[in-house]
């Protein structure tokens, strides 16, 4: 970079930064791409099977599977905690797959089978894994917990089906439920009361292995 | 119940049912998603509309116009509530900045309107359409530049950590000048975010002039009273409801905007209204742990006693807000006849700063415990000896004032043989494991013990099941569980007799959850009620309370015993008191220890720290359900693991806003940085803390530990960081060179 | 986020026509990041065309003796797919180095290959940014920019791809199949597809309007030790300060692609034809012309050391 194209890089810079006034929108107008928005929201149907029972609900197409289970289908025990991918505490099933609920539209999973931690178990009927996050106080807000067991569950699922992960030492062996893999596939899982130690022992005795 | 003279023997001591490891009672609903947080209570006030609150574009200066036409016109727009149509607003007593700006910014995302729509997608477009035209002003953002001429100021956090705006004790120049060994470094803390996983969320509605919110709230009574303020009506007419909380580490000890806006917003549309702060909000609308810059001075003679310490400590904040007191804990941790504290505060126009967990003290001991470390090493003595060899059974500045338990001493030694301190190599930079570099790391923790008056209302039912209903909130910290408890044992019935009912402003006034005071406070206000009950129970039956028994869901005097269900009779029986405290408080001083213990390996290559092994003892009065207490450590142990190696909230100074403002930018641990997580609790009752016997732990865990794992990654590397997080950058180019 | 009409298409070159056809119209397949940006209104598109039902989701030997990979299939299998974990080490170890399993389990081999910049000014609707709003300046140049870029940026953005797989891709010198909205197939180097981002950072690929990623192909397998060495604060789920895909022959020779860094996966075939002088060189080249910001100089000595670390690895694993 020359001394021309740092000048412009800093006249930029104190432009923005110096401008006495400013407007601004509360989120811009239009971007590049952008077009008026049309007036009217859309609504669609959509079939879902939750937690094994087929469900109807029309659905604006903007609403994410999060706030439909949430809002439309009260089924609250999926937590939002940030609504942008970075935290883990919407984690759902579908088609037995765990996946960020509020990443993805509630029309994308006409037919598909949602399983929710309303699904794993009751408080008088509790999964073994619901049971173990219980013995093992692997929660202490409660908020990430759903979260956090429907992905203990599915990647208990994951290491027996030999899916990968970042410490599988080698590639081309069968992974088994060592803590260390354990750990780093829950780590899309964000618990900011710190219960990880806990949720690690809890996974390690429904895998039956030492913790 | 007055408590003013030391616990003796009474019904807790038992220990049936408390200091057993039981599992949370709120377990089985927290564990299937039953448990209603606030934003999820379809089963209240129909007809909840959906707020969207917009925050500030700019963080200081003034909004021109609002141009709400095409906003209002959107699809599904209910109302919309700004400062212009939200008439005349107060301020709540805790909070610094108003919680809806306009037509003055005080700091960027400060909530500005709230758009109700029928629906959360509705409400969420219609904001976009809002437009904002601002003037903006010059604002003070540097925290460095502005501390150059910043006053001193003492304060209090409010949370049990407190100092004047300077402090002398003997001569601490002159001891200082005259040490033969020293030390004089400077050591910053950045700006750090609570991210609880629950934002901040509440659902409002009116029913005439009376308000009810949802809302998830750390301490009921204080909210109660903001929301009323700020709202300009009386706080009989305010009730909250909170009665599970997804975390709040000090981010929801106050009424922020989600409450306020629900409440506006629902008056507005002449509907209940919910709302929730998005997470990209968060950083910047709500406070925040505000950045340090600390400059300790220690001064020892050459057998390791330390002659003179200072600590000075400088932060910002918004006009009438206060200093991070991080030199507190310098006051009272560490032997020594000369001293000095200070505090300066910066006016800044960034977010409002205010309580994280363990406010002064998480920040103070960060840099006081490398403080020590390095003095230890300068010295040549091991730094758990250092610490041993200064340890005070008294208040240096007041001899005559002894701590109530104060076992330090303890902890570290204790922590040192279970660690396998003795293995650790006192030169840096020797250990080596593949391509880690490995150290060892020990700090002190400390964090004061808080006495608050508390108060529970206790019932016993014709089926005698015993209920509590206090407005004392259970933010993970386990509160439903040890209150579970408290009851079970003081009534004599099993912990499945008991049903805890907390954080509804309609229940007696509590301690509230803050200032790791939760625990002891609150079951010492259960107690009392409990004791209460009991002489209530003891008359009707003609009983002589003295010698009643109550045990095994019956109640025994002599050789009569009566089931508890029939001495209530069938109308039930129910009793309220508070604990009050005396100035015990004032005769000892009471305080909480731990020792800390982290081994780190550091990427001989890269940079990257990684924690292999932690360990704390603690020593904190009588605890009273080991498995919760346990969880309260090590969770505050992962968030010192953040403040250490992550946690930095970016100031963009020229702008003046915190940038990294969500979940994937201001990174917090993840599984995979924290092990397996080892804690003891040292054998300890503290008859002058309650009678209970209790005392805190949630913060203690924290206290500390950052200065632990700075000294592990120095024992790794030697290289010292003395500024927090330690990210790899600020010692990479001092690692070995590789090839 | 926007109103919006959504449809599911069947066939690759009616998606791509119904893109042409609705004015501002999108295709999601995953969602991850497209979603994140749409509630930002970061991303307003009028018109959704949700892809996943077109069959894209196998992977398929190649005449060539490589692998095409379906522009459908998710992370997870990409990463899991037994030929991949054996002939394309780097590509399964990138994938899994990023994101999370979640992620990963939505997240396409498309749209990974298309996710936008991380820097946190972009996603600040407030912020000036040349990418979301041309010509409204660059807010990041002179504001914090650890996670940015140190070469390749302009005066105009500094922003950085983030993601993981498109790196191990460029190592691998894969190639990326598409159909035009009339039908027409190409096929574009990875080294092409993604720009730099000079005096237009909001045009960010080689795709045309409407044009639909349909597979990326590998060429037959290289051999060699497969490292992906990736740099972050935290030990998961966290973007790349910096990373390093390399493949490394028995002889030394090899290739390395650095992540983290520019505005695209950055490779410089100069810099592996010294590998052989080790990595203060080959970093040195690679890394010729850098112009980082005070926040993320650290990079530099940074990519030099991580790249070390990755030929180390690939000795011991050799």
């Amino acid at each position: 970079m020359d001394d021309r194209e740092q000048s412009a890089i800093s006249r930029r810079g104190v432009l923005v930064g110096g401008a006495a006034t400013v407007a601004v929108t509360a989120t811009p107008a239009a971007d590049a791409q952008g077009v008026r928005p049309a007036p009217q929201p859309v609504t669609m149907p959509l079939t879902l099977e939750v937690n094994g029972k087929r469900r109807t609900i029309e659905v604006d197409t903007r609403t994410t599977l999060l706030d439909a289970l949430r809002e439309k289908l009260e089924l609250t025990g999926t937590k939002k905690g940030c609504d942008h991918g970075q935290c883990g505490a919407c984690t759902v099933l579908v088609d037995g797959k765990r996946i960020n609920s509020c990443l993805t539209l509630a029309v994308m999973h006409q037919g598909d089978k949602v399983t929710t931690i309303e699904g794993l178990g009751t408080p008088d009927k509790l999964h073994p894994m619901q049971a173990a996050f219980v013995r093992h106080d692997g929660y202490q807000c409660g908020y990430c917990t759903p979260g956090q067991i429907c992905s203990a569950v599915a990647v208990l699922g994951e290491i027996k089906a030999g899916v990968p992960s970042h410490v599988t030492a080698d590639l081309t062996a069968r992974p088994g439920p060592t803590n260390d893999e354990m750990r780093e596939r829950m780590s899309g899982n964000i618990c900011r009361c710190g219960a990880y130690s806990n949720i690690l022992e809890a996974m390690a005795d429904v895998a039956g292995v030492k913790a | 119940m007055k408590f003013d003279t030391p616990a003796g023997t009474n019904p807790i001591d038992q220990l049936k049912v408390v200091g057993k490891p039981t599992d949370r009672i709120d377990g089985p609903l927290k564990t299937t998603g039953t448990a209603p947080y606030a934003y999820e209570r379809h089963d209240v006030a129909s007809g909840q509309a959906y707020g969207y609150v917009i925050g500030a574009g700019i963080a200081k200066g003034r909004i021109r116009a609002i141009d709400l036409a095409e906003a209002k016109a959107a699809p599904g727009v209910l109302a919309i509530v700004t400062a212009d149509n939200a008439g005349k607003l107060g301020k709540g007593r805790m909070n610094t900045a108003k919680l809806l700006g306009g037509p003055d910014i005080d700091h960027y995302h400060q909530a500005i309107a709230v758009v109700v729509a029928e629906t959360f997608e509705q409400a969420r477009a219609a904001a976009a359409l809002v437009r904002v035209d601002y003037a903006r002003a010059k604002g003070r953002f540097d925290l460095d530049a502005a501390l150059k001429a910043a006053p001193l100021k003492g304060d209090s956090s409010g949370e049990g950590s407190s100092a004047p705006p300077i402090d002398r004790v003997g001569d601490f120049d002159a001891a200082f000048a005259a040490a033969p060994v020293k030390l004089d470094a400077r050591y910053t803390t950045p700006d750090q975010s609570h991210m609880m996983m629950e934002p901040h969320a509440s659902i409002a509605a009116w029913n005439g002039d009376e308000l009810t919110l949802w809302t998830s709230n750390q301490m009921i009574a204080w909210g109660r009273g903001d929301v009323a303020r700020t709202l300009g009506i009386p706080k009989e007419k305010v009730r909250l409801i909170s009665p599970y909380i997804g975390g709040g580490f000090g981010g929801k000890l106050f009424v922020r905007a989600d409450a306020i806006m629900a409440a506006l917003g629902a008056k507005a549309a002449g509907r209940p209204v919910k709302v929730a702060l998005t997470r990209p909000l968060m950083a910047n609308n709500t406070t925040h742990r505000p950045a340090t810059t600390q400059r300790i001075r220690l001064g020892c003679s050459r057998d390791g006693r330390i002659t003179a310490i200072a600590h000075e400590s400088g932060s910002g904040d918004l006009p009438g807000g206060g200093p991070e007191t991080a030199v507190s804990q310098t006051k009272l941790l560490y032997a020594g006849a000369n001293r000095l504290t200070a505090m300066r505060l910066a006016v800044l126009d960034l977010p409002e700063g205010n309580a994280m967990r363990a406010p002064g003290e998480a920040p103070g001991m960060m840099a006081l415990e490398i403080a020590m470390d390095e003095m230890a090493e300068k010295l040549g003595i091991d730094p758990v000896e250092f610490r041993i060899l200064n340890d005070t059974q008294v208040d240096p500045a007041k001899p005559e004032r002894r701590f109530s338990q104060r076992q330090l001493v303890e902890c570290l030694r204790l922590g040192a043989t279970r660690f396998g301190w003795d293995a650790r190599n006192p030169k840096p930079a020797q250990v080596r494991d593949g391509r880690w570099l490995v150290g060892m790391g020990v700090a002190a923790g400390f964090r004061n013990n808080l006495l608050m008056k508390s108060a529970a209302r206790v019932g016993i039912d014709a089926k005698g099941m015993v209920t509590v209903a206090t407005d004392m909130t259970d933010i993970g910290t386990g509160t439903y569980t040890i209150i579970a408890q408290t009851a079970a044992e003081t009534m004599g019935v099993p912990l499945d007799r008991v049903i805890v009912l907390l954080g509804d402003s309609s229940f007696p006034e509590s301690a509230g959850s803050g200032g790791q005071w939760g625990a002891n406070n609150s079951t010492a206000g259960v107690y009392a009620a409990c004791m209460k009950l009991r002489d209530s129970v003891a008359q009707r039956l003609g009983f002589n309370s003295a010698d009643v028994t109550f045990a095994g869901g019956k109640v025994m005097s002599g050789n009569r015993s009566v089931p508890l269900a029939e001495a209530a009779g069938p109308a039930g029986l129910s009793a309220e008191d508070a604990i009050e405290y005396g100035d015990l408080d004032k005769r000892y001083q009471q305080s909480t220890f731990a020792g800390h213990f982290v081994e780190v390996g550091v990427d001989a290559w890269t940079g990257e720290v990684r924690v292999r092994r932690m360990l704390a003892v603690c020593a904190a009065g009588r605890i009273l359900n080991p498995k919760a207490a346990r969880s309260q450590v090590i969770g505050a142990m992962t968030m010192g693991v953040g403040a250490a190696l992550m946690e930095e909230l970016a100031v963009d100074k020229r702008f003046g806003f915190f940038v990294n403002h969500d979940l994937a930018s201001y990174e917090v641990p993840v599984h995979a940085d924290i092990p397996h997580q080892d804690v003891i609790f040292l054998d300890e009752v503290d008859p002058i803390s309650s009678p209970m016997k209790a005392k805190g732990v949630g913060e203690l865990g924290l206290c500390g530990v950052g200065g632990a794992i700075a000294n592990s990654i120095y024992n790794a590397t030697g290289v010292r960081v003395r500024d927090y997080p330690i990210t790899l950058d600020k010692h990479l180019q001092f690692l070995p060179s590789v090839a | 986020m926007r109103p919006f009409t959504y449809e599911r298409a069947t066939k690759p070159a009616d998606a791509a026509a119904a893109a042409v056809r609705n004015p501002g119209a999108k295709f999601i397949a995953g969602g991850t990041n497209l979603l994140d940006l749409m509630k930002l209104e970061i991303e307003v598109p009028r018109h959704l065309i949700d892809v996943n039902g077109l069959g894209l989701d196998t992977i398929q030997p190649t005449a060539e003796g490589g692998l095409r990979i379906g522009a459908l299939v998710t992370n997870t299998d990409l990463a899991a797919d037994q030929r991949v974990r054996r002939d394309y080490g780097v590509l399964s170890r990138a994938i899994v180095a990023g994101a999370s399993g979640q992620l990963r389990n939505k997240a396409t081999t498309a749209g990974n290959l298309l996710q936008r910049t991380r820097c946190p000014y972009f996603y600040d609707t407030n912020q000036a940014c040349n990418k979301r709003r041309p010509g409204s300046g660059c807010a990041a140049i002179g504001g914090y920019s650890r996670q940015l870029a140190v070469i390749g940026s302009s005066s105009a953005c500094i922003a950085t791809y983030p993601g993981d797989m498109a790196v191990a891709m460029r190592a691998l010198d894969a190639a990326v199949e598409t159909v035009a909205p009339n039908g027409a197939v190409r096929t574009i180097p990875i080294a092409d597809f993604h720009r730099l981002p000079g005096d237009t950072p909001h045009i960010e690929t080689a795709l045309a309007p409407g044009e639909l990623i349909i597979a990326v192909t590998l060429p037959r397998p290289l051999g060699g030790t497969h490292v992906y060495r990736k740099v972050r604060d935290r030990a998961s789920y966290a973007f790349a300060l910096v990373s390093v895909a390399a493949v490394i022959q028995r002889d030394g020779s090899g290739r390395v692609a650095v992540g983290g860094i520019a505005h695209k996966p950055w490779r410089v075939e100069a810099a592996e034809r010294r590998l052989a002088e080790g990595s203060k060189v080959v970093a040195a080249t690679l890394l010729a012309g850098a112009k980082p910001t005070q926040d993320n100089a650290f990079k530099v000595p940074l990519v030099e050391r991580t790249l070390a670390a990755a030929l180390h690895d690939a000795r011991n694993m050799a």
